[in-house]
């Protein structure tokens, strides 16, 4: 099987997030770089697919050279190549990244059975790409799955529904988004660390005309503290939270 | 006139729809909605109660449960012969696939979790919409002729407004491929207790359980107090619960009347799921956690030393 | 949180950090008697987010320097008392033969400082101590038992609980220190974003952060955040039963510069091994913005690639399992100071401001004790010249200096580091009048606090064939590394004829005003009430009696002092001095360091070149030995000081250093027709003072010796009150319990019948093989050794307990892994070259 991936490349935040002066991006200068927990789940799905039925598993991203890291730590999970999207940031409008994407995916020679995205990317949230995707490349799509099997062409995905599982079936060559839970993804090994320093980035350029949402500012949302109201520690606490429970009326 | 796409599951109206219609209504009174599929009377009843004139109501033989792109399909009919000024759904998966769908075949810029919506122009709208699960604002401005948004869950409250809503029943036209994918079955039991989605008190618990067995105590709190259980993804890593009771961006978002924190340190993608809450209490031994300048009520204590008597005094609250 | 905690108005003392560090201070202040304790950090407790958070923890006690080693074993005492202290073992390994040379060379240092039970393994033993260890990459390994892991999270709590129960101390976590306010020169409150504490004691422990906050009250801490990068992979199937957090040795990989430990079911891979990645205290990120924490910093794995390979290499069946994932990974911040030891003491620009700065965490409790012994009694038991924090000359503490040591530096953490090696980066800092003319000359500059200088000239080469054997040849290559046979060529023809020697780095001060005499006499051992134009060459002792310093005073006027020191640890003596004016104002100090050079002249010609250049009665009787006055040589009005170092004939002349070069050529050309060559600092820093017996401090002479063991007593001790005076005074009724000693080797051969010599720090041993102590447990080990080319021999010096303190006995040094004969030449001080010191008496 051959599939492909696509992944993103974030700032690891901690609890405090500081802009640029301007107001229109994260100021990473002091942070690291992660990839979301649901693209971690599709790699891992990927790599667990390969292992099972042969195949490779191709890796795209969009973005400035350090997306290099990640796409190195995911070659160290199990990964074997990757296509480079170069463009000047992240920070793409979703239309016309889901149609960068679907230019190399299209000028790549791989005949992909599998495109599997994140459900929607961990800052902006667009939920989009996937089916994007799928309309330009005529394919079927499922999105935010957390269960999926492939046998005889056919992949069955599971999306959580509260503690039940709303089943869909897809027809390879198909397009999935997945969900955080769809698996517990495994940490890169050093092995894999060493065979990933050679495996091949194939760099494209963007054709990134034709945004129509245009980011005007980011703010930090107001957030006064509310100045938690302590209520001391051990016998008095408890005594404090019930009387709490009470007021809220959760007891009676 | 705004269109909104109404979801809903074998006949159960999607609760969020109602505040879809609260977002459409700010925009124009004129909203009409869509819903598609069978058995759809009952979600007709209350999208009217909710002050929409106009129900469209698409069917197809072949459409007999959840199909998303056929559900597309039928809001690009009534978008091509109502030409809305915009069309909203609700964030949630299916109704931001559904608009993906639509987007997809009328070429249209698409946002997903906005706040706040202005239609600024003809052709242009301003959204503020949340990134990082909430934890930053994005105010942009979209360009279209159509706007396409879902709304951010319990951005928009819902507002009452009794009517009598005219109802145009349809046929959605579909192809093949719009009927590709729909829901061939559901397995699982249902929820036995309270769904942490719905919860209306959420007992959660972080790194600071230190190991599975404290779950024990959280299911026994939740268990009195008619709650479910939640917890941190750091939780979830380490296996000690399934990643259904995870809260947080890429887990479950919930809006309890109640949430408590046991052990959790607070970061961005917990507080995304979390904040919502009305009433957020933290137990940590760090009454600096980063938790705690979200929290209303804080404990700086043991948790596994706090939960055995916190258990007792409330079971002894309940029973009196 | 609502209440918002206020700080208290004011406090004894205000300790800036909640680390190990500064949470073993105020635990030992408390101890000490100390109350109203308040200690702040911006962090959260337990851990506030700094180094401390996520150190490895582990312990490897030997060291290269005595007072590091002190510190550590004082830390694993308290880490032990406190429960906290895990043994595991621990063995450096070797893949290259240096590499080998190099533990023997630690084992000789675990000798020499008391750290029992270590030994060199063979590859196969140390496989039988560590299974998983590839044992066909290495060559042998070092084993020392008693390496161990801590708590170090856990051992701060307990102390700063302790503390606290004491009710000593108030601690105030996520309290951010905005200011300090200095008034007339000392400390007086400490500005948090809680409010105002009034305060005259303030001790900065805030690892990385330090710069910052002592550049707040005008006072500098020379150090820079660095990066150091560890990974954390797991769970390992061989550690699947682990009870603890460790039961199998740690592993340092030396000659990869990397370590690999087992942390629970995990293996922790660390390395030193890197390009040197510097930070400034800007660029750490708050608590809030960080990921982690301030101190662990995204990891970058383009640094850790070939660390990967060698780790794999040496434990192939662990880190080369495809199913052992990295669990952790980051780059962790430390502490790197430019000469590698840490910043302690109270700063000399502002009193009562401490440093507590750059301490890892194997001495964090140890330096606790020592700053609040220091602090609280004046004085703490485990001598810290090396890193005080006094010791530092205006260009150490420029970022540039800072970074470029540093930088070459952290490549060293595992390093082979030669006793005599030099530092490359930064060079050509301080260049005396006489560079030119000694560079012309061939001087081969070596580098001290900042000053070039010739060790030895190779204008002086053709020496070593006229002086043949008598030079003393090296042939193994360590010994001969950074020294040259010239050197001992030069001493030879200086003894013949003379030697002129570029003194410029001294530090020179002088004490002027009517109290000027009070101040020597305070500090000084000896007598500083003589004739004007007397030159005392004295001890100076800390409280206890042990050697501050020794140096030179000349009396220039009735109110009028100059004190001359090695430049090495001249700003510490200046500062000593400076702490001792007193407070009416009646003495000034005044440092003339920049502004005066020195050039020594000595050697039975010396006169006769010195006589040549000026009408000054230079005879014997005419200027005697122990005076200075001032002399016109041409149009050069220059103080001469008849003393010598070398033990020959001859005086030290000061004079402005704009005239310096002009002396230079005076003199030399005066010199060519009696034979006067230069002479580096190869021949007057270790081959003259040997054989003359000359201790020099921070070698023979620390805190931890006495004036009596250290053979310098004199007949009687002053009226005058001294510091260190009543312990001196009991040392003289009491018998030593050590005696400074000069050995000989007698039989240099090797087992493979090269000539070997020493270079210091090597264990004497009795003819069975045992380490001697004495009844204070103080190990007998070479403190100097060099060439005595007059005498013909290898001289070592060393402390020996009574028993052994007998001329003509026969003891053993361990060199390398092997041992040589040695035989005890002088108990006590007389010279074994010239003993009724005819020639400087001339």
């Amino acid at each position: 099987m051959d599939i492909c991936v696509c992944i993103k490349r974030y700032p690891s935040l901690g609890s405090a997030i500081m802009l640029t002066d301007d107001g229109m991006a994260i100021d990473t200068d002091k942070l690291g770089f992660t990839l979301s927990p649901h693209e971690e789940c599709a790699v891992e799905a990927a790599v667990q697919l390969k292992e099972e039925h042969g195949g490779t598993v191709t890796l795209i991203s969009m973005g400035p050279e350090g997306v290099e890291e990640q796409i190195r730590e995911q070659f160290a999970i199990g990964a074997d190549r990757a296509i480079w999207i170069r463009s000047d940031s992240t920070d793409i409008d979703p239309q016309a990244a889901a149609k960068a994407i679907g230019d190399a995916i299209e000028a790549d020679e791989t005949a992909f059975d599998l495109i599997l995205l994140g459900s929607e990317s961990a800052d902006n949230a667009n939920a989009q790409t996937g089916v994007r995707l799928a309309h330009r490349l005529g394919r079927p799509v499922a999105t935010a799955i957390k269960g999926m099997t492939i046998a005889d062409g056919v992949a069955t995905c599971e999306r959580a529904v509260g503690t039940m599982r709303e089943v869909y079936r897809v027809r390879l060559p198909a397009v999935v988004t997945v969900k955080d839970g769809l698996n517990i993804p495994r940490y890169p090994s050093v092995p894999g660390r060493i065979k990933a320093r050679k495996k091949p980035i194939d760099e494209v350029a963007a054709d990134l005309d034709g945004a129509r949402i245009q980011l005007k500012g980011l703010t930090a949302p107001i957030r006064e503290s509310k100045g938690a109201q302590a209520l001391g520690a051990g016998d008095e606490a408890a005594d404090a939270l019930v009387d709490v429970m009470k007021q809220i009326g959760v007891l009676s | 006139m705004i269109l909104i796409y109404a979801d809903h599951d074998r006949g159960e109206l999607d609760p969020l729809a109602l505040q879809v219609v609260s977002a459409a209504r700010g925009l124009d009174a004129d909203v009409h909605a869509l819903i598609v599929g069978p058995n759809a009377e009952k979600c007709i009843d209350d999208l009217a109660s909710a002050g929409v004139l106009t129900v469209h109501h698409g069917t197809n033989a072949a459409i007999d449960d959840y199909t998303p792109r056929a559900n597309a399909s039928a809001v690009v009919t009534v978008m091509d012969r109502l030409e809305p000024r915009a069309v909203l759904a609700a964030g949630t998966p299916r109704g931001s696939e559904v608009l993906a769908h639509v987007a997809s075949i009328k070429d249209l810029p698409l946002v997903t979790e906005c706040s706040e919506i202005a239609l600024t122009g003809p052709g242009t709208a301003e959204v503020t919409r949340a990134r990082w699960g909430g934890n930053l604002l994005e105010r942009s401005e979209v360009s279209a002729d159509v706007l396409l948004a879902t709304a951010q869950a319990h951005a928009f409250a819902v507002s009452e407004d009794a009517g009598d809503a005219q109802v145009e029943a349809f046929d959605v036209p579909v192809t093949d491929a719009d009927l590709e994918v729909s829901i061939v079955e559901r397995t699982g039991a249902a929820e036995t207790g309270v769904g942490l989605a719905e919860a209306k008190v959420v007992i959660s618990g972080g790194r600071g359980m230190d190991g599975p067995e404290a779950f024990g105590m959280l299911e026994e709190l939740a268990d009195i107090l008619g709650g479910a259980v939640g917890c941190s993804r750091v939780v979830t890593a380490a296996g000690w619960r399934p990643h259904a009771e995870q809260v947080g961006q890429t887990g479950t978002k919930v809006a309890p009347d109640l949430y408590i924190a046991f052990g959790i340190s607070g970061a961005t993608q917990h507080i995304a799921g979390c904040k919502s809450a009305k009433t957020l209490i933290a137990v940590n031994t760090d009454g600096q956690a980063p938790i705690m300048t979200h929290a209303d009520y804080a404990v700086v204590d043991n948790l596994h030393t706090l939960l055995p008597v916190l258990i007792e005094k409330a079971r002894a609250a309940q029973g009196a | 949180m609502a209440e918002e905690l206020q700080a208290p108005s004011e406090a004894k003392c205000v300790v800036i950090g909640a680390g190990i560090v500064g949470n073993s201070i105020v635990w030992h202040l408390a101890r000490l008697g100390w109350t109203d304790i308040v200690q702040v950090d911006k962090g959260p407790l337990p851990n506030p987010g700094g180094s401390t958070g996520h150190a490895s923890n582990f312990i490897f006690p030997t060291d290269h320097s005595k007072e590091i080693t002190q510190l550590t074993l004082e830390s694993m005492r308290q880490y032990k008392e406190m429960g906290v202290f895990t043994e595991c073992g621990g063995i450096e390994v070797a893949r290259t033969e240096e590499r080998m040379q190099e533990l023997h060379r630690r084992l000789q240092s675990a000798t020499s400082f008391d750290i029992d039970g270590t030994a060199m393994l063979s590859p196969s033993e140390c496989k039988e101590k560590v299974p998983y260890l590839d044992d066909e990459v290495i060559l042998g390994g070092f084993w020392t038992p008693s390496v161990g892991v801590v708590d170090s999270l856990r051992a701060g709590t307990i102390m700063r609980e302790k503390a606290q129960e004491m009710n000593a101390l108030t601690s105030l976590p996520n309290t951010e220190v905005m200011d300090i306010e200095v008034t007339d020169g000392r400390v007086s409150a400490v500005v948090t974003d809680r409010g105002t504490i009034d305060t005259e004691y303030v001790v900065i422990a805030c690892g990385c952060w330090s710069p910052r906050i002592a550049e707040m009250a005008g006072a500098a801490i020379p150090l820079t955040p660095a990066v150091h990068q560890m990974k954390d992979i797991g769970p390992v199937p061989f550690f699947a039963d682990a009870k603890g957090d460790i039961e199998w040795p740690i592993i340092r990989d030396m000659d990869t510069f990397m370590y690999e430990r087992q942390h629970g079911t995990g293996l922790e891979i660390g390395s030193y091994a890197h390009r040197a990645i510097l930070y400034e205290a800007g660029e750490i990120p708050s608590n809030e913005q960080a990921a982690l924490s301030p101190t662990e910093m995204p990891f970058t794995q383009e640094d850790f690639d070939l660390q990967d390979e060698h780790a794999m290499e040496l434990m192939p069946d662990i880190v080369g399992d495809e199913t052992i994932g990295e669990k952790y990974a980051c780059n962790g911040l430390l502490s790197l100071t430019p000469d590698g030891a840490p910043i302690l003491g109270e700063t000399p620009e502002v009193k009562g401001l401490w440093s507590a700065a750059a301490v890892w965490i194997k001495e964090g409790p140890g330096v606790g004790k020592s700053i609040a012994e220091w602090m609280v009694l004046g004085e703490s038991e485990i001598d810290l010249h090396g890193a005080d924090i006094s010791r530092f000359y205006e260009h150490h503490k420029t970022r540039q200096h800072i970074t470029a040591r540093t930088g070459e530096g952290f490549i060293k953490t595992y390093g082979i580091i030669h006793p005599g090696e030099q530092w490359t980066s930064n060079r050509d800092v301080r260049l005396s009048p006489y560079y030119e003319q000694e560079k012309a000359l061939g001087g081969v500059f070596y580098e001290a606090v900042g000053w070039e200088r010739p060790f030895w000239y190779e204008s002086n080469a053709p020496l070593v064939e006229k002086f043949g054997d008598a030079v003393m040849p090296r042939t193994a290559e360590w010994d001969a590394r950074w020294w040259s046979p010239i050197i001992n060529a030069e001493h030879l023809q200086m003894r013949e004829t003379a030697g002129m020697i570029d003194l410029t780095p001294f530090a020179i001060f002088d004490i002027v005003g009517p109290g000027a005499l009070g101040v020597v006499q305070t500090c000084a051992v000896r007598q500083m009430d003589v004739a004007i134009g007397k030159v005392i060459y004295t001890p100076v002792l800390t409280p206890r009696g042990g050697f501050r310093s020794d140096l030179t005073i000349m009396r220039l006027g009735a109110n009028h002092f100059r004190v001359v020191t090695g430049g090495a640890h001249g700003m510490s003596d200046r500062k000593w001095f400076a702490d001792h004016l007193p407070a009416d104002g009646t003495a000034q100090l005044q440092d003339l360091t920049s502004s005066m050079t020195t050039l020594g002249v000595w050697g039975p010609n010396a006169r006769a070149i010195v006589q040549s250049l000026t009408s000054a009665d230079m005879s014997h009787e005419g200027f005697p030995f122990g005076s200075c006055r001032v002399i016109e040589m041409g149009s050069l009005r220059v103080l001469a000081s008849r003393i010598s170092y070398v033990g020959e004939l001859g005086w030290e002349l000061y004079l402005p250093i704009e005239q310096g070069a002009k002396l230079w050529e005076m003199v030399f050309e005066a010199g060519q027709l009696h034979g006067l060559i230069p002479v580096g600092v190869g021949v007057y820093g270790t081959s003259g003072r040997l054989e003359k017996g000359y201790r020099a401090y921070g070698a023979e002479l620390d805190a931890e010796y006495n004036i009596v063991e250290a053979g310098m007593a004199l007949k009687k001790v002053k009226d005058a009150d001294f510091v260190g005076k009543e312990a001196f005074l009991q040392q003289r009724e009491e018998e030593p319990m050590a005696l400074m000693c000069t050995l000989s080797v007698t039989d240099h051969h090797s087992a493979s019948g090269e000539k070997r010599y020493m270079l210091g720090m090597e264990p004497i041993l009795t003819t069975d093989g045992a380490p001697i102590a004495d009844k204070h447990g103080r190990r007998s080990f070479v403190t100097s050794a060099g060439s005595a080319p007059s005498l013909g021999k290898h001289l070592l010096m060393a402390y020996l307990p009574p028993e052994h303190a007998v001329e003509g006995i026969e003891l053993l040094v361990e060199y390398l892994g092997e041992r040589y004969p040695v035989v005890v030449d002088r108990v006590g001080a007389t010279p074994l070259f010239d003993p009724a010191n005819e020639r400087t008496l001339s």
